[in-house]
């Protein structure tokens, strides 16, 4: 507490409540952790409606029903009434696989304000290759063409990657005949199961140039038509995202199991203390969790992040990939220009290589 | 200012669409717009003309209103709710 006294307490957003960490998918670039939380450890119904309550008590307005497939869960569709009754706008993040049309029927009459499908390919036989799931691709089709007739707003989200980065043309194309408003358009971040594929995955530099220039011909093609958001490519990029709007500042994440996170991939730094749901009430952790509190405001910083100018706009980058990549969580995140370890952030993305994923598996 | 906002017409009725709400919140202090995976904070003034975006309403109307609430000239108001509601509808946020 002491040593962040002068780090002001923000109101947080959004809540990525990771329902299940089971999922019928094997996406090689899943952010999940490798170690998942099995079925006997998940937060049961009345648990996530208390923890829902909690997160509009505390200011935030927007829940993201996530996994892992949140239909894993047989409760899915109690457990979007609650985070509705909470007064909290409910967003699905699904693969679509295991959401019936029956099921979208129960969660529009519970509420769902919105729907993100993922898509791994437009090329379907690639995307099931992807996904490592036969006949995944027309499931989501079918389910995209659900969400629409019951109007409720869709997005399409495309992870790319070195299989499908030659087709994001397409794929936005599959986005506006699916009916999305709006497509996301996400290169891998390594975290979790992608880092463990990070050569596999990797695409070369000129391809992610390319990529770059057809979004911006996308976007001004469909201006108006659809909102194309794009997630930039860490390792080929000069200044690091503002990693979750902020450690500790705009979002919370509670695991599967209960665990509240700063961000989803907090868990890979090791010696932070984590406090859980089901001995602490949210507002309690939101506050006083050590976890939360390691690197709220910049006091934790080093040189050169210390005296930079923008350390208030990207909070120094990502905790997560300071880690991973220096063996230090305090380090300015290498993919900024100006820390220490940019080098070899080039020099990982050098490092390409075309043997067979390793999917996530339980 | 920037270049005029294309015209539309007197007789739309504009609403926000499905998926889009906007909200008081006394903890984020202040109006807020919930659209897919995103919030945007709006301004009182931004706030009174959403508000009045309910399908229902045509713009003529809305602006009418407020010209009149606010005590501000017709034509000012009519070009700054021509551009927010061009800038909304430009991010789906809006159905014109
Ligand atoms: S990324 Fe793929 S494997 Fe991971 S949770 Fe999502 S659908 Fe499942
Ligand atoms: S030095 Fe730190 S604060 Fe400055 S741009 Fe790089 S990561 Fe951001």
């Amino acid at each position: 507490m002491a040593e962040n006294a002068h780090a002001p307490l923000h109101t947080p957003l959004g809540l990525l409540a990771e329902l299940t960490h089971r999922c019928p998918l094997g996406c090689p670039y899943c952010s999940n952790p490798l170690t998942l939380d099995p079925r006997e450890r998940e937060l049961d119904t009345a648990s996530w409606a208390r923890v829902f309550g909690e997160a509009a008590a505390l200011g935030v307005l927007q829940v993201h029903l996530s996994g892992g497939e949140p239909a894993a869960r047989r409760d899915l569709v109690a457990l979007t009434t609650a985070a509705h009754a909470a007064g909290l706008y409910t967003n699905l993040i699904t693969s679509a696989v295991g959401v019936t049309p029956q099921i979208l029927d129960q969660l529009a009459a519970a509420g769902l304000d919105h729907v993100q499908i993922s898509i791994q390919d437009s090329e379907p036989e690639s995307a099931d290759r992807i996904a490592g799931y036969a006949g995944a691709f027309t499931r989501k089709r079918a389910l995209a063409a659900e969400v629409t007739r019951l109007k409720i707003p869709l997005t399409i989200n495309v992870v790319v990657h070195r299989a499908n980065i030659e087709r994001i043309a397409e794929m936005v194309e599959l986005a506006l005949s699916l009916g999305a408003s709006r497509v996301e358009i996400a290169h891998v971040q390594y975290y979790g199961w992608a880092l463990q594929n990070r050569a596999r995955l990797m695409p070369s530099a000129a391809q992610v140039a390319r990529a770059a220039e057809t979004v911006e011909a996308l976007r001004r093609r469909h201006h108006g038509e659809i909102v194309i958001d794009a997630v930039v490519p860490d390792y080929y990029a000069r200044l690091p995202k503002p990693c979750v709007g902020g450690w500790g500042r705009r979002s919370l994440n509670v695991t599967p199991a209960g665990k509240v996170l700063p961000c989803h991939a907090a868990e890979s730094i090791p010696g932070l203390e984590f406090w859980s749901v089901r001995e602490h009430s949210l507002a309690e952790i939101w506050k006083n969790s050590p976890a939360f509190n390691a690197f709220r405001g910049s006091s934790w910083m080093q040189e050169p992040c210390r005296g930079c100018a923008r350390r208030d706009v990207d909070f120094g980058g990502c905790r997560c990939q300071a880690f991973a990549l220096t063996g230090d969580a305090r380090a300015t995140d290498p993919v900024c220009h100006l820390a220490p370890a940019h080098n070899e952030v080039a020099a990982l993305a050098a490092i390409q290589e075309d043997a067979p994923y390793a999917y996530r598996r339980m | 200012m920037s270049e005029a906002a294309p015209a539309i017409a007197s007789d739309a009725r504009p609403r926000l669409p499905r998926g889009v709400r906007l909200l008081h919140s006394e903890a984020q202090g202040g109006w807020v717009l919930l659209a897919p995976e995103r919030v945007f904070k709006a301004d009182a003034i931004a706030a009174e003309i959403v508000k009045r975006c309910t399908g229902e309403a045509t713009l003529a109307a809305i602006v009418d209103d407020l010209a009149k609430s606010f005590n501000a000239p017709r034509e000012r108001v009519l070009a700054d709710v021509t551009a927010m509601l061009r800038g909304l509808a430009d991010k789906k946020l809006l159905e014109l």
